[in-house]
């Protein structure tokens, strides 16, 4: 178990990590979701001891661990740069871990013929790392990972610098790999879908703050604050200001927009909110539960067997993820449903407002 | 229904990409055509050139040409070389030679300094790794500063040095020793030898030092074992540059040693005697002078340009 309390690190008088707390179990698969420059490599680093927290304890199984060195705690990490030891053999470089930890030679060999018949490498182990293709780089990297057999296991980014189909291949083999060794598994991405499609836990970080921390379907259905549900929303979440006045959502001073309050929401007060939904959220044709709204096209991207088309609706600029492929010209104006079943409502200080209490 | 939703549908009926894939084809085609023409042109320019050999040839001529009438003399009698201009020895003789590896006074003058130069080159690397090493991976205070003042060491003429070094060397003894010149010439290949390093070692991504870290290897043996095999050229370099420097400086060496260590160079001084000036043996001299000059460039070869941009390529 890897517990962070009250984390900060600050370099100069920068704020790196803001005050994180968390708490993630063996065995557990943990995401770490946030655009580039959101903290997700400091947090890492803070997590394996490369880095020493500003403030703050950082503790593993209950020890305090905040001071120790890097070298006497038992991490595993692996960079989105494929990192290897260019003058080793692959051999070696998957070797190297047991071999400074003095392990004897029959153990190692053992381990690394394990580990590279699990990472499909073992026509390339008497190679060095350079004469690999990249994602041989990095898997030779991920086999030293594996072979550590280490309590906590930190993925940074580990798939970005390969192409789409190894991504996928590994991506899908990753946590399988790890499963097994009853780590805590902690896996960087800036990419929302990634997270989804591995599952666990996911903590969105913005601006070096952890806005949220549980599991990953829970945080991408329920996002406690409106900074986590743009995190959490690839392509971005499309927003809107509106006002409640009773029942419904309208634009204030203008007639034409009305979205019905979604009922687990009807106790919140009248006042004005911010009202979100994903882009797969619109549609062009209506279906149940659909508000129609007049919307002019700014431009449309179509990605293989579906169709992003942005729009401009008032000051707002959504996306819309269509089914199939659709061309339309810039500045038409179409009509588009949005499906008020998955409304996200966010009060003005951006809290969502189903965790406000209820009026009583 | 709009007319928006009728182009709209319209457009969706459409096969998908039933017109794009031909551009992307025509474009390519059209980017190899112009390669070739171009390489044709390039090839047209070489072909037309019948002089191409010329300025090539010139400077080869002008760059060996002291070189070869070095050698030539060293194996001519003194009587040939003052005699008037000959092309190549019309009597060959190994005399030159042959005093030289047999009078102590001379042979020694080369064990002294490759002596020297070699401790010097130990000296100067040892000191410059993880001088380097702190350069290209921590930032302190004014470690900027401190780097650039580094590289000015260099740009003083070691004449302003000898008088001090003279007091500061006889003080603690160690005139006319090997030590004391190699000492003194880590003055200027330190410096130099940090900027090699420091230049290949920026080359090397962090990220490997804490990777090595987090498998648990320990700062030392990570230094030996992980980081000097990945900067081995650079020490090569660096050391090639030590040894360069060192060979052919003769002010400092000459003032720092009497008889015990007297450098090569100084030695070559001694060469007019009664009966003249002895021509044939100083140019021998010379020759042998150039020799581990040449075999150390053979062996940091592929690397000197690097070498000379202080790694930073």
């Amino acid at each position: 178990m890897l517990e962070l309390q009250n984390v900060s690190k600050l370099v100069g008088a920068e704020t790196h990590i803001a005050d994180v707390s968390l708490r993630l179990e063996r065995g557990s698969l943990n995401v770490l979701l946030g655009p580039t420059l959101s903290g997700k490599t400091s947090l890492m680093r803070l997590m394996a001891g490369l880095d020493r927290p500003t403030a703050g304890r950082i503790l593993v199984d209950g020890a305090d661990v905040t001071g120790t060195p890097v070298q006497k705690r038992n991490v595993a990490m692996v960079y989105q740069q494929f990192i290897n030891y260019p003058a080793m053999t692959v051999y070696e470089n998957i070797a190297s871990p047991l071999r400074v930890a003095g392990v004897d030679a029959a153990t190692i060999d053992k381990e690394v013929k394990r580990a590279a018949e699990l990472l499909r490498l073992t026509p390339y182990l008497a190679r060095t790392p350079l004469n690999l293709s990249g994602g041989q780089q990095q898997r030779t990297a991920l086999a030293r990972a594996i072979v550590k057999k280490a309590s906590l296991v930190l993925l940074d980014e580990p798939l970005a610098n390969l192409d789409y189909k190894l991504r996928e291949e590994l991506r899908a083999e990753l946590p399988k790999l790890f499963a097994e060794t009853g780590a805590v598994f902690v896996y960087a991405t800036t990419e929302p879908h990634e997270a989804l499609l591995l599952g666990g836990n996911t903590a969105t970080l913005s601006q070096g703050r952890v806005t949220q921390f549980g599991p990953t379907v829970e945080v991408f259905r329920k996002p406690v604050d409106l900074l986590t549900a743009r995190t959490f929303s690839d392509p971005p979440l499309n927003t809107i200001a509106l006002v409640k006045r009773g029942g419904s959502f309208v634009m204030e001073g203008d007639s034409g927009v009305a979205l019905p309050v979604p009922l687990s929401l009807a106790a919140i007060p009248d006042g004005p909110y911010t009202v979100a939904f994903q882009p797969h959220h619109l549609s062009l044709s209506p279906r149940d539960g659909g508000a129609a709204v007049r919307a002019k096209v700014t431009a449309s991207e179509i990605t293989g067997s579906e169709s992003y088309v942005h729009l401009g609706f008032a000051d707002a600029r959504w996306v819309m993820l269509a089914h199939g492929i659709r061309r339309f010209e810039p500045d038409e104006t179409v009509e588009i449903f949005i499906d008020t079943r998955h409304l996200l409502v966010f009060g003005p200080d951006g809290r969502a407002a189903s965790t406000f209490p209820l009026a009583a | 229904m709009t007319d928006a939703t009728a182009s709209r549908e319209a457009a969706g009926a459409l096969p998908p990409g039933s017109a794009l894939p031909d551009a992307p084809l025509n474009q390519g085609g059209g980017i190899r055509a112009g390669e070739d023409r171009v390489a044709r042109a390039m090839r047209r320019r070489g072909d037309e050139s019948r002089f191409w050999w010329l300025v090539p040839t010139l400077y080869i001529v002008f760059l060996l040409l002291p070189i070869y009438w070095l050698i030539n003399m060293s194996f001519k009698t003194n009587q040939e070389i003052i005699g008037g201009m000959t092309l190549f020895p019309h009597e060959p003789t190994l005399r030159n030679y042959r005093i030289i590896f047999s009078d102590p006074s001379w042979y020694w003058g080369y064990l002294n300094s490759i002596t020297y130069v070699l401790i010097n080159m130990v000296v100067s690397v040892a000191v410059a790794l993880p001088a380097a090493y702190a350069f290209s991976r921590y930032r302190f205070l004014g470690d900027k500063h401190l780097f650039f003042w580094l590289l000015t060491n260099r740009m003083a003429p070691p004449a302003v040095f000898a008088l001090p070094f003279f007091q500061l060397y006889s003080a603690f003894g160690l005139i006319d020793t090997h030590i004391a010149v190699a000492l003194a010439h880590c003055l200027f290949n330190v410096p130099l030898a940090v900027w090699i390093l420091e230049g290949f070692m920026s080359g090397v991504p962090k990220e490997i030092d804490e990777t090595a870290y987090i498998d648990g290897y320990s700062f030392p043996r990570f230094f030996v074992k992980i980081f000097m095999p990945l900067i081995a050229s650079g020490i090569g370099v660096a050391a090639f540059f030590c040894f360069m420097f060192s060979w052919v400086e003769l002010l400092l060496a000459r003032t720092l040693t009497t008889v015990n260590a007297k450098p090569i160079a100084a030695v070559m001084t001694r060469t007019v005697s009664a009966s003249g000036m002895d021509w044939g043996l100083l140019a021998a001299a010379g020759v042998l002078t150039l020799i581990p000059g040449a075999l150390v460039i053979w062996f940091v070869r592929n690397y000197i340009a690097k070498g000379f941009a202080l790694g930073r390529v």
